[in-house]
């Protein structure tokens, strides 16, 4: 059960943060308001009357808007037409795609927004994306709109911009609902900030009379691990300006394509040094995937060479690139990483399943493989604390442990880990980010490709930016900036430092 | 030679009506994310109960009976796949087993194995300014469904393209839950494309038993359920590119009749078993030809689940 009496009370005209950790039920709540899901019990009053939504389509009626985390939009349909969706414009009986590229237009101008009604969904940016999401909501007359997410995608440049945004809907009268975890940014912008745990409100404060340490304790619980979410350390422990290990990665001029046929890579040169982490920044979409499969294996070359390991980039296979040392943490953990039916320890097993401990000879050695995974997974304390459970009956966090735990286990010389905290709980990313900082002490290189700017930031030791398949920036530590790597993200080129 | 050509395009024209019908009806339910393979068996059941029906009842009535059989199929089809979401292409391939069965068990235990009795096929219309021009003439003399098979591609594309169902039939193919959060019904939408495919897919059975031929027969419709979904591909799931497809697919047909009346010195060259594959082996060489994918619609084969927790 995701939300077990949860209350809030949102005032007309005001910008309400609702921050949460990862489960805490604050989309779960979202999407009751909107008429997504139905509540078992309770009661919702707008207005002082109390409504019941069956669908959306009541909540739409009833001035709501929300515009989902991950965006509700038909990529292959044009701003206009996703707009209208449900409500088109007809002459005749026929779509009248002229007025509803007019009346969008107007909507957009209205609130000040610059959207090409003509271009199609899939060619916008993200930010862009987001843009069509809320004129969508407010072509249908939202008086309250709720985001959910909002800035998990953005740079901090769109993330401004949409700060403003949301004050701008608010100075007009609208009441803007933000769901975030990004408490820095709710604090900059909310009037009244609701902290949600564990399925219900626990408390309610007015932005100006509290802080990010306060808020954080309020959403944890406890004391002690409210420190672990104020934000990014100013410099992160160990980190360091040049590392001056063995070279375990250098990449010239790398090409490759994308799974829609279209380039991915267009060029991408990158070294990387035993003992550092190498972290790879980009808006969601920009080759940082196909970056990673390249050097795991998964994927082929067009063009451009290098050496990983000792031997050739080109012509790496998975079994090649395991053999010579490389450890990968994909970034869909399910699809790639473990079979969720089986056990844990059949998971710990798998990739070295036919080497000691796991396997003596032609056959599986179970003691050794359950006494290793028993190491593992109170090393890596993973809960609960048990070989033989399902791999799916573990929270995403232990899962992402258990991956964790098994490729660092293998002593891998370059560590590819791609968004590896994503949906874990705060708890879970430290224990995450101390691994990986642990695997770069033992010599590893480790190359982290996150959409998370904070981590990112937190962990790099240098950091390079990918913009359409192309290296648009490359910083040293000394030199991170937010600002700057925001601006190389959205593709202005920064000086190869 | 124009007279090889205008017989060729008169078989053409002929053979067409059938592969068009299901291969819109086809299009219609991919479009909006639900997968068809069903739609042999489909034209199948529809093709048996027009024949059937005709024997006691005026025969465009009959074919009206086909139609509603069609759809009959892909009720169950939607159950399967939008009520139980169950994988769209087992569904489909069992409904295809069914029909094949089923079809062959209802017609040897009613009528015996050499098909049903004949009936009074779809009357011909002759098209007096048409007839004696050459080349435009092939146009004249076909039952009304070549008529209405030259039509349709162009309604449906109006359909799909300039009205406000056609835009959310597409939607719903690519983004189910961007549909649902404006509060439209996703399974509303993707049954009503499904029935439709089902009368689509009726008709271009119900076409085969009561103008090509005039009775249902053991092995109808041979593999042209497949035909027409592979004129939906090949048409990147659009009206008027399966409508094409479709028309290519139904001159090969008649090619192979055309050469073997023809051109009997061929029979002599080649076996007559490689003739009579020429239709198929000319819809599996486009399909490799075609090779890349992409133009399906995105959620196609996706059962529409609102994440409910």
């Amino acid at each position: 059960m995701s939300l077990e009496d949860a209350s809030l009370d949102i005032a007309p005209g005001e910008l309400l943060a609702v921050v949460g950790e990862n489960g805490a039920g604050k989309s779960s709540l979202m999407n009751v308001l909107y008429g997504l899901y139905h509540p078992d019990a309770g009661t919702f009053l707008m207005d002082g009357k109390p409504v019941r939504f069956k669908s959306p389509r009541d909540a739409i009626a009833r001035g709501i808007g929300m515009v989902h985390q991950h965006f509700m939009l038909v990529p292959t349909l044009t701003v206009a037409e996703n707009v209208v969706l449900g409500r088109e414009p007809t002459k005749r009986g026929l779509l009248d795609l002229d007025r509803a590229c007019d009346e969008v237009a107007a909507t957009a101008k209205r609130f000040g927004f610059q959207l090409d009604p003509r271009a199609r969904v899939d060619t916008l940016t993200v930010g862009s994306q987001q843009k069509v999401e809320i004129v969508k909501a407010l072509h249908r007359g939202a008086q309250v709109l709720i985001l959910d997410e909002p800035t998990a995608v953005l740079t901090p440049q769109e993330s401004d911009e949409l700060s403003q945004v949301m004050r701008g809907l608010v100075a007009q009268g609208r009441t803007v609902v933000l769901i975030s975890h990004k408490l820095k940014e709710v604090l900059g912008v909310a009037d009244r900030v609701a902290v949600m745990r564990r399925g219900r409100t626990v408390a309610v404060v007015r932005a100006s009379e509290t802080t990010v340490s306060a808020l954080a304790s309020l959403m944890v619980g406890e004391g002690s691990r409210g420190a672990a979410m104020t934000g990014v350390p100013a410099v992160a422990a160990g980190t360091q300006d040049a590392a001056t290990g063995p070279v375990v990665l250098e990449a010239k001029d790398l090409r490759a394509t994308g799974d829609n046929g279209r380039p991915a890579l267009q060029g991408v040169s990158l070294t990387v040094r035993a003992g550092e982490i190498v972290g790879i920044a980009g808006v969601d979409g920009n080759g940082q995937r196909e970056l990673a499969e390249v050097l795991t294996g998964l994927r082929k070359l067009d063009g451009g060479e290098g050496t990983l390991l000792g031997g050739p980039l080109a012509g790496l296979t998975p079994a090649l690139a395991k053999a010579r040392g490389v450890g990968h943490v994909p970034e869909d953990r399910l699809a790639r990483a473990v079979v969720k039916a089986m056990t844990v320890e059949e998971n710990v097993a798998l990739g070295r399943h036919r080497q000691p401990p796991f396997a003596r000879g032609p056959w599986v050695d179970f003691k050794g493989r359950r006494e290793r995974t028993n190491q593992l997974l109170s090393g890596y304390d993973v809960r609960p604390n048990d070989p033989v459970v399902a791999l799916q009956a573990l929270s995403g966090g232990n899962q992402q442990k258990v991956v964790v735990a098994r490729e660092l286990d293998a002593d891998p010389k370059l560590l590819v880990v791609v968004q590896p905290t994503r949906g874990l709980d705060i708890g879970a990313v430290a224990q995450v980010h101390e691994r990986l900082r642990d695997a770069k002490a033992r010599g590893a290189g480790v190359v982290m490709v996150s959409l998370d700017l904070e981590e990112v930031l937190a962990l790099s030791d240098r950091v390079y930016v990918l913009y359409e398949g192309r290296v648009t920036g490359h910083f040293p530590r000394k030199d991170l900036d937010e600002r700057a790597l925001g601006r190389c993200m959205l593709g202005a080129e920064a000086g190869h430092g | 030679m124009l007279e090889v050509l205008h017989s060729l395009l008169f078989s053409t024209l002929d053979a067409a009506p059938a592969l068009v019908f299901a291969a819109l009806g086809a299009m219609l339910s991919e479009r909006a994310g639900v997968v068809s393979v069903g739609v042999e068996g489909m034209m199948r059941t529809g093709a048996f109960c027009a024949a059937v029906a005709a024997l006691v009842m005026p025969t465009p009535l009959a074919v009206l009976v086909g139609m509603a059989a069609g759809a009959g199929i892909a009720a169950v089809h939607g159950f399967l796949s939008i009520r139980w979401r169950s994988d769209q292409v087992v569904s489909g391939m069992a409904l295809n087993l069914v029909a094949m069965a089923g079809g062959t068990f209802l017609l040897e235990s009613l009528y015996g194995p050499n098909g049903t009795p004949g009936i009074t096929q779809l009357s011909r219309w002759n098209l007096p300014g048409l007839s004696h021009v050459p080349l435009l003439g092939a146009l004249s003399g076909h039952s009304a469904p070549t008529y209405l098979a030259l039509t349709l591609p162009f309604v449906f594309h109006l359909l799909l393209s300039r009205t406000p169902l056609g835009l959310r039939l597409r939607a719903v193919g690519d983004k189910p839950h961007a549909v649902a959060t404006l509060g439209l019904s996703v399974p509303a939408l993707r049954w009503g494309a499904v029935l439709g495919g089902g009368l689509m897919a009726g008709l271009g059975g119900a076409v085969l038993s009561t103008a090509v031929l005039d009775r249902f027969e053991q092995h109808t419709p041979a593999g042209l359920g497949f035909m027409a979904l592979a004129a939906m591909v090949f048409g990147r799931w659009t009206p008027l590119g399966a409508f094409a497809a479709a028309l290519f697919f139904a001159f090969g047909n008649a090619l192979r009749i055309g050469l073997a009346s023809s051109a009997p010195w061929l029979l002599e060259l080649v076996p007559q078993g490689f003739l009579l594959a020429l239709p198929y082996l000319l819809t599996l060489l486009v399909l490799a030809l075609q090779g890349q994918r992409g133009h399906a619609p995105a959620a196609l084969g996706t059962p529409y689940e609102q994440e409910s927790r």
